[in-house]
């Protein structure tokens, strides 16, 4: 069951991205205010979901497992260590996006808007992860020490989720989950939004698959490649 | 605990004490800093008092990135962490003491830039007094801050180019809040409010602190 699941994951990604493109580029309708440019309402909020609380969360999570002695094992901090590679290309986009959209809509490609800011923090903070991964030689230190590195970042998370709340920002409030319980979206256009944000979903979870997978091939390698410069030696001395 | 806070406070007040590096190094490069922002703003003298919270804080937070290197860099000489693991002290204390060692340094080097925007960056000087309590807790929050991420880069690689990568991002709300309570105490505003957010982000940082540092520590 676990087998099928994997090798359907691919196959139903690709289907459900189509999809998306589909009914996000000639199906749903454009918008009366912004015509054509809402069309990124399909790409942009499924990223930024992914980015900021799906792939960041999972870092999160499995690096406080890591942390706990009772859940602590090198494949918690595989898992951290990969969602938060993904994470970082899905900040990326989400500000990619977004640029694309503020400046036909705000006139600038960046604005000093308290969101905007924010998520660049958080990229620069996933960041600064990667980097401190490389700084470490020793796996356990280096597991540790992005661990709780990691849980310090997360702090931003709720940050960027309330800024359009705490702050006066140029961008919109929340279209799906706002305060007030009440839908901004409907439709075929609220159909189209939900699929895009399970086909991104579903693409997350396969590159972290991926990415795991090369991970593991990795540290085999660099353990061969040890052990086989270890033998080197060891033949070199008893010449 | 406490205990444990006050004798590595002591001590790395005492090494400081002995080497004068926040005397003869730390605080004149943050004056020069402070005139070099100067000299960029250009002669005009109302450009300077408005600029001067947003560059007081800039170069507070270059000079506690050269003390934050200067702690961690005291505990990195061969044996000292195997000799703290070995004494069986209270990671919590240590992280405390080391933190209000470097408010302490963080404080005295404050006090002078402080001076210093009064005399270079023309602020009035009734209200840099009234922004002193926030700027007091803000120097606190930057010390906690400064020592947790201080210990996450000590012993890798590059710990000196690491440490302003992963702590300036953190640092970021404390500019803010110390940025907008220091210009409200001198034209007005919501000064309270921001003394109130750099009073959670101290709480905050040495609650985490004495949660994780121990961890950081672990050999």
């Amino acid at each position: 069951m676990r087998q099928l699941a994997q090798r359907l994951l691919g196959p139903v990604t690709l289907g459900l991205l189509a999809a998306t493109i589909w009914l996000g580029l000639w199906v749903t309708p454009p918008d009366r205010v912004q015509g054509d440019l809402a069309r990124l309402v399909y790409v942009h909020p499924a990223m930024a979901w992914v980015g900021l609380y799906l792939s960041f969360g999972t870092a999160t999570i499995a690096s406080a497992l890591y942390l706990w002695r009772r859940t602590r094992s090198t494949t918690m901090d595989r898992v951290a260590h990969c969602a938060m590679e993904v994470s970082l290309v899905f900040i990326v986009l989400t500000l990619v996006t977004g640029s694309i959209w503020g400046r036909p809509t705000w006139g600038v490609w960046w604005a000093w808007d308290a969101r905007l800011t924010s998520t660049a923090i958080l990229g620069v903070l996933a960041l600064g992860y990667l980097a401190l991964r490389r700084a470490n030689d020793d796996a356990e230190l280096r597991a540790r020490r992005s661990a709780v590195f990691a849980i310090l970042a997360a702090i931003n998370v709720p940050i960027i989720h309330f800024s359009v709340l705490w702050w006066r920002t140029l961008h919109q409030g929340a279209t799906v989950f706002s305060p007030d319980r009440s839908l901004k979206i409907h439709g075929l256009m609220a159909w189209t939004l939900l699929i895009s944000f399970l086909a991104v979903s579903l693409a997350y979870a396969w590159l972290v698959r991926a990415r795991y997978r090369l991970e593991v091939k990795r540290e085999a390698a660099l353990g061969e490649s040890l052990e086989g410069a270890l033998e080197r030696r060891r033949a070199e001395g008893a010449r | 605990m406490i205990r444990t806070a006050m004798l590595v406070a002591a001590k790395d007040l005492r090494i400081e004490q002995r080497s004068r590096v926040l005397l003869w190094q730390v605080v004149p490069f943050g004056v020069m800093a402070l005139l070099l922002c100067g000299l960029a703003l250009g002669p005009v003298r109302a450009g300077h008092s408005n600029a001067a919270p947003g560059l007081f804080y800039v170069v507070v937070v270059l000079v506690a990135l050269l003390m934050i290197n200067r702690s961690q860099g005291v505990e990195s000489t061969p044996g000292t962490r195997a000799s703290v693991a070995t004494l069986g002290l209270d990671p919590a204390g240590v992280f405390l003491g080391k933190s209000l060692a470097l408010a302490v340094e963080l404080w005295l080097a404050g006090a002078v830039l402080v001076a210093g925007s009064v005399l270079v960056l023309h602020t009035a000087l009734h209200g840099t007094l009234v922004a002193l309590p926030s700027i007091v807790v803000d120097l606190g929050a930057l010390s906690a801050a400064g020592t947790l991420y201080g210990a996450l880069t000590s012993g890798g690689a590059g710990p000196a180019t690491l440490l302003p990568v992963l702590s300036l991002p953190a640092f970021a709300p404390l500019l803010i809040a110390g940025e907008r309570s220091f210009s409200a105490a001198l034209y007005g505003g919501a000064l309270w409010q921001w003394w109130v957010v750099s009073l959670v982000a101290l709480v905050a940082y040495l609650a985490l602190g004495i949660l994780l540092y121990g961890v950081l520590e672990e050999s």
